[in-house]
């Protein structure tokens, strides 16, 4: 289940930033992908709908949300939280 | 006072995929309308309109684009493309500043609207893309043309129903005119061939399911179209300067109100800003040749604006042509007034007259020259484009050749 959560946030990650998935590591962030606000928000979007659950994520206070988005990995991680948590996997 | 001139143009239409190829149509008095390819339309009681068919978005905008550009965002992008192309104008870091933007729509990001209503409605689901509010919001498009051609002036939206476009057009021409502004991007855009936005309109009772006849007195209602007309409108001497074509120039404006009826037109509104324009454009009525008529093909529509133009124009009303386009591209409604002004330049430039086609039969009441069904040839020296939205806004904006 894990790899399958990784691989499909990098693949939306992969798709908002226009680049082939293999180019993306757990180290690489949104920022070196040149993913802004909005690319952000969106991506999130996806990923709720790929995975049915819900980010705790406000736009206005990144920093506040409990949804880590410092890292490719830590987005990932943090999603396979939310995953467990929703007993949908 | 400055004056002010067209210096390019575009369009998308149910005519064809730019200007041209939209004054093409109705050269030859073709008709755009036929029966409608949309989600649930066996819903419908009102099947037909004048529908942009064979578009696809994907060849004309990347994914990024799409996500944020709502339907009628991307006719006004591509007739702003087109329009900039033709009028060879370049934005300067300097001239950018005194370039703006005026468009008009009446529904806006219509397609958006309903289709994000069907996801949380029809479907229950809780969850919408986070560029809903972006995408359908009424400035949207003009706030991407901003964006694409660097224009840093006066940008906003009209909406003023049915007259959207030719309000929208009459505050460009005012901030040129005035001094405020040196070009502007204007016209209007709108995609309201959607469930909603048709199924609204049954509610009224005014569309005609077999056909727009306006004037003809086997006239029944309204036919919906779809796209967009984009002008540059830019300050004289500033084109001249660089050698730009002129396709006309803006002469006059006029805007009323009826303030009486929400729906019904009041002959003495659509006749005070008729001859409005003509007094702003400091012309005489004989100096009009061509009347680019609102037409929706509504009874009472057709019926009151024969009765403004004589009211306007007296005896000289039977020497008047007065056609309209409606017949053939469907109407367009916050988008209307800006395809509807390719036919007054066709007309002042070109000496053609577009026709008002499917007409069947004479109705007394509607006893001008209206052109029917097949355009000819006229020279014009001002042409008229009138606007009469619902809730009695009346908008008239005169052009002349140059």
């Amino acid at each position: 289940m894990s790899d399958n959560v990784k691989n499909r946030v990098i693949e939306i990650i992969a798709e908002q930033a226009v680049i082939d998935p293999s180019e993306i590591s757990p180290a690489t962030t949104l920022e070196e992908l040149g993913i802004d606000s909005l690319g952000l928000v969106e991506s999130i979007f996806s990923i709720e709908e790929a995975f049915d659950i819900s980010v705790p994520f406000n736009a206005n206070a990144p920093e506040q949300s409990d949804f880590d988005i410092s890292s490719v990995g830590a987005i990932i991680s943090s999603v396979e939280g939310l995953v467990a948590d929703s007993g949908h996997a | 006072m400055k004056r002010v001139v067209i210096t390019g143009q575009g369009a998308v239409s149910a005519l064809g995929m730019s200007a041209a190829a939209t004054m093409e149509g109705m050269r030859e008095g073709r008709c755009g309308i036929g029966p409608l390819d949309i989600v649930d339309v066996e819903r419908l009681s009102i099947q037909i309109g004048g529908q942009i068919k064979g578009y696809d978005p994907a060849a004309q905008f990347s994914r990024q684009e799409l996500v944020l550009y709502d339907r009628f965002t991307q006719f006004a992008l591509l007739a702003g493309r087109e329009a900039m192309f033709s009028s060879g104008l370049v934005v300067s870091e300097e001239l950018a500043p005194d370039c703006g933007v005026i468009l008009g729509t009446a529904g806006g990001g219509l397609q958006t609207q309903d289709e994000n209503y069907r996801t949380v409605y029809a479907e229950g689901k809780n969850r919408v893309h986070p560029f809903v509010v972006p995408k359908l919001m009424n400035s949207a498009a003009a706030s991407h043309l901003s964006m694409a051609f660097d224009f840093r002036g006066a940008c906003y939206t009209v909406a003023s129903a049915c007259a959207s476009s030719n309000h929208a057009m009459g505050q460009a021409f005012h901030l040129i005119r005035s001094g405020a502004s040196t070009v502007m991007l204007t016209g209007g855009s709108e995609s309201m061939l959607v469930f909603g936005g048709i199924k609204a309109w049954e509610g009224l009772r005014v569309m005609s399911n077999d056909g727009c006849r306006p004037f003809c007195a086997t006239r029944n209602g309204m036919v919906q179209g779809e796209g967009a007309a984009v002008f540059v409108f830019e300050e004289f001497e500033h084109a001249r300067a660089r050698g730009a074509q002129i396709l006309a120039e803006v002469i006059g404006f006029a805007m009323t109100s009826d303030a009486s009826d929400i729906v019904t037109p009041n002959m003495d509104g659509a006749r005070r800003a008729m001859l409005g324009a003509l007094r702003d454009a400091r012309i005489a009525p004989s100096d009009v040749g061509y009347i680019n008529a609102h037409g929706t093909g509504t009874v009472v529509n057709d019926r009151t604006e024969c009765a403004a133009v004589r009211a306007a124009f007296g005896a000289l009303a039977d020497e008047l042509l007065i056609s309209s386009t409606k017949s053939m591209h469907g109407h367009l409604i916050g988008g209307t007034g800006a395809v509807e002004l390719l036919a007054c330049i066709m007309a002042v430039k070109d000496g053609v007259i577009a026709p008002t086609i499917g007409y069947e039969k004479p109705d007394p009441e509607c006893n001008l020259d209206v052109v029917p069904n097949a355009a000819r040839a006229a020279k014009v020296k001002v042409a008229l484009s009138n606007a009469f939205a619902f809730g009695g806004l009346n908008a008239v904006i005169a052009v002349r050749a140059v």
